[in-house]
């Protein structure tokens, strides 16, 4: 299995929407062949498009918020005492968080294959929260399907996307999580894709859904070569991009324009959550070694029993609470481009007390993973290494987790 | 030796009524009943669907999951739905049986391994919601060596081109997908216009039994007795969950709504 050079990893799949020949593809039932179809012939042509890039960049300017800060940690880096701590505080983001550019991004399709409703899953509730957003902004009517486990621990962006006219309609079955808004919104794009256009919230899906999605988060590591070479004035000779991983949009983006640079210059290490020290179950299955398996229409290495039956997760982050991973990670860990680890949810508590005791940044407990890793390793890296994190939530929507756990203290201050 | 299925449609046929076909989940609401369930039932259905219980069903609508989701938490496994078909074919060998169910579970298994259990079983066919046409070619020639039909799904949404060619390479049986829906939504569209659509599937090649599926009752399965064969699934999966939570048989129950639907048929 090979990366290729000089071609967008989104173009890398094979006819079937295969990378590496066996992650992705289109699992999907009969009836969302000729919608998936249609909206890869539309994506196709207007990726192509200058009109329709400009419009994108337009919005990723004028309203997302281009670009988010890429800031030196300075306090952290002295406390560390070994590689330079930077940030990418893709938490700026109009929305606090990176989901953002794939909600705008599947909106402007949306209007432009006349659709008048968008539906979305979401765990954490930042899928939801811009899909409403972009929904808004583009007069989309918007349904948002959420577990009930997640619109318990997230109500802040509940809140918010009432706020925005969803709906936001809670899932039942199963975990109640993540998995299961996912599995629900399909069936509804299932019995309503001619009226409706769906946006899935992560780099997972069947095959389109991936590529769009990570076309979309692209835009943070645009940024942020453009940001090392303002500041360094080249691509640091060491530097290592430490993000969370959960579906894996946030760090596919975040790794994207990196992709053909040697990996001893740049390293990508994504973080898988753990879940709680004591338990068994995690939401790692790269790190874990699950087996590969089908998962919402795209073949990935998923968290599954021997039948095939997909396994409950556990994570304190309700964005990272995921059993399966992008197919764009399973072809990046198999081609050895990037590697992944996990933290637990402890580790993830501590890494947060830590940020926010020595800076003014409140990363959300998905980031607060990576960082966890990234600290622990800046430890024993030269100092002319750059370490950059993606804050790419804001601790906002945890505060009732947070309060729990660490004490009112830690809430106060956000 | 003719498929069972065939032979059921020419069965159905020779009576001058559709086939009909019944769907309920393995292990549905324990591995017994639903043994009991389909042995019951045989006498008024002419193929039996038997639903292999999946956590994440993309298509299934809440009658089917709530079926599928008890089996699971009885902690039904692939070899005890083997079985099932095992122990049902002692009971009645020419009765055809069709597995359903979703790909990763076939995956898991190896499909080399998963088709030679469903040969020794007497599994007849296979419908695999999520592995559609040309994703599924390799595997409907591997079904085809071992005389198992794999039954392609055809919906309102493929177009004329692709039912083409659909068709073209399909086995004697195929599944159209009444509406846009999940399994078990309200019948959305009139009668008329899934005929309308049906008649245009038929055309392609008459000689392939194409049987209707989705959101198919007790009130609706007689408006659409024209075609080869009709399938019911969540309503009967309904009426368990209703035995049970009434505490009344679901064997019974079930049998006399298979008995009630075959009447409107006939």
């Amino acid at each position: 299995m090979k990366l290729k050079k000089r071609v967008p990893v989104i173009d890398q799949g094979n006819s079937l929407g295969f990378w590496g020949g066996k992650f992705g593809g289109n699992f999907v039932p009969e009836t969302l062949k000729k919608p998936i179809e249609d909206l890869e012939i539309l994506f196709n042509k207007l990726k192509k498009d200058r009109k329709f890039i400009n419009e994108r960049d337009k919005y990723f300017k004028d309203w997302v918020g281009s670009p988010t800060r890429f800031i030196k940690l300075e306090n952290l880096t002295n406390h560390i005492n070994g590689a330079q701590i930077w940030s990418k505080v893709v938490s700026d983001a109009n929305g606090g968080a990176h989901k953002i550019y794939n909600a705008t991004v599947h909106c402007l399709l949306a209007k432009r294959s006349g659709k008048k409703i968008i539906c979305g899953d979401t765990g954490a509730g930042y899928a939801g929260k811009m899909l409403s957003m972009a929904a808004k902004k583009f007069g989309l009517k918007c349904k948002i399907f959420m577990g009930a486990k997640d619109i318990a621990r997230q109500q802040p962006n509940v809140k918010a996307m009432k706020k925005n006219g969803a709906e936001v309609i809670p899932v039942y079955s199963g975990s109640q999580t993540l998995v299961d808004a996912v599995s629900e919104c399909m069936r509804f794009w299932v019995a309503n894709c001619d009226t409706t256009a769906m946006c899935v919230g992560s780099t997972v899906g069947p095959a389109v859904f991936v590529r769009i999605c990570g076309w979309s988060t692209s835009q943070i590591s645009r940024e942020l070569k453009a940001q090392l070479i303002d500041e360094f004035g080249s691509i640091p000779k060491k530097l290592k991009l430490y993000n969370c991983v959960g579906g894996g949009s946030s760090s596919f983006g975040f790794w994207n324009e990196f992709m053909d640079y040697d990996k001893r210059q740049v390293e990508f290490i994504g973080v898988e959550a753990g879940g709680p020290k004591k338990s068994k179950k995690h939401a790692a299955p790269l790190t874990y070694g699950s087996k590969i398996g089908i998962l919402h229409g795209a073949a990935q290495y998923v968290n599954q029993n021997s039948d095939g039956q997909i396994e409950e997760t556990e994570s304190i982050s309700a964005g990272l609470d995921y059993p399966g991973i992008s197919p764009l990670h399973c072809f990046l860990k198999d081609t050895k481009r990037a590697r992944y680890t996990a933290a637990s949810d402890e580790e993830a508590l501590s890494a947060y007390k830590l940020v926010t005791k020595f800076e003014k940044l409140r990363p959300s407990l998905e980031p607060s993973h990576a960082f966890f890793v990234a600290l622990k390793e800046a430890k024993k890296l030269s100092k002319d290494t750059v370490v950059v994190i993606n804050s790419c939530g804001d601790a906002y929507k945890d505060r009732g987790i947070l309060e729990k756990r660490l004490g009112k203290k830690y809430v106060k201050s956000n | 030796m003719l498929n069972p299925i065939s032979v059921a449609f020419k069965k159905a046929k020779a009576e001058n009524r559709p086939a009909l076909l019944t769907y309920t989940v393995a292990g549905d609401s324990s591995k017994k009943q639903s043994l009991n369930i389909l042995k019951s039932i045989s006498k008024n259905a002419d193929i039996l669907e038997v639903g292999v219980p999946h956590n994440t069903p993309v298509a299934d609508g809440s009658q089917i999951q709530t079926s599928a989701y008890r089996a699971i938490k009885k902690g039904i496994k692939l070899n005890d739905i083997f079985k099932i078909v095992r122990d049902f074919k002692k009971f009645d060998k020419s009765k055809p049986i069709i597995l359903m169910g979703y790909y990763n579970m076939i995956f898991q298994y190896g499909d080399n391994n998963f088709l030679n259990k469903c040969k020794t079983s007497g599994v007849n066919g296979l419908i695999v919601v999520d592995l559609p046409w040309p994703e599924n070619k390799d595997f409907a020639k591997k079904c085809k060596k071992k005389s198992i039909y794999f039954i392609q799904l055809l919906s309102p949404t493929t177009t004329s081109k692709r039912l083409k060619k659909i068709i073209k390479n399909s086995h004697p049986m195929n599944y159209f997908i009444s509406m846009l829906s999940t399994t078990g939504g309200k019948l959305k569209v009139s009668s008329k216009e899934i005929l309308k659509n049906y008649n245009m599937i038929k055309k392609i090649n008459p000689k392939k039994e194409i049987v209707i599926g989705f959101g198919i009752t007790d009130k609706t399965i007689g408006k659409l007795k024209s075609a080869d064969g009709l399938v019911v699934g969540s309503a009967i999966c309904k009426e368990i969950t209703r035995s049970l939570n009434s505490r009344q048989n679901p064997v019974t129950n079930v049998s006399r709504l298979v008995r009630k639907l075959k009447n409107k048929i006939k």
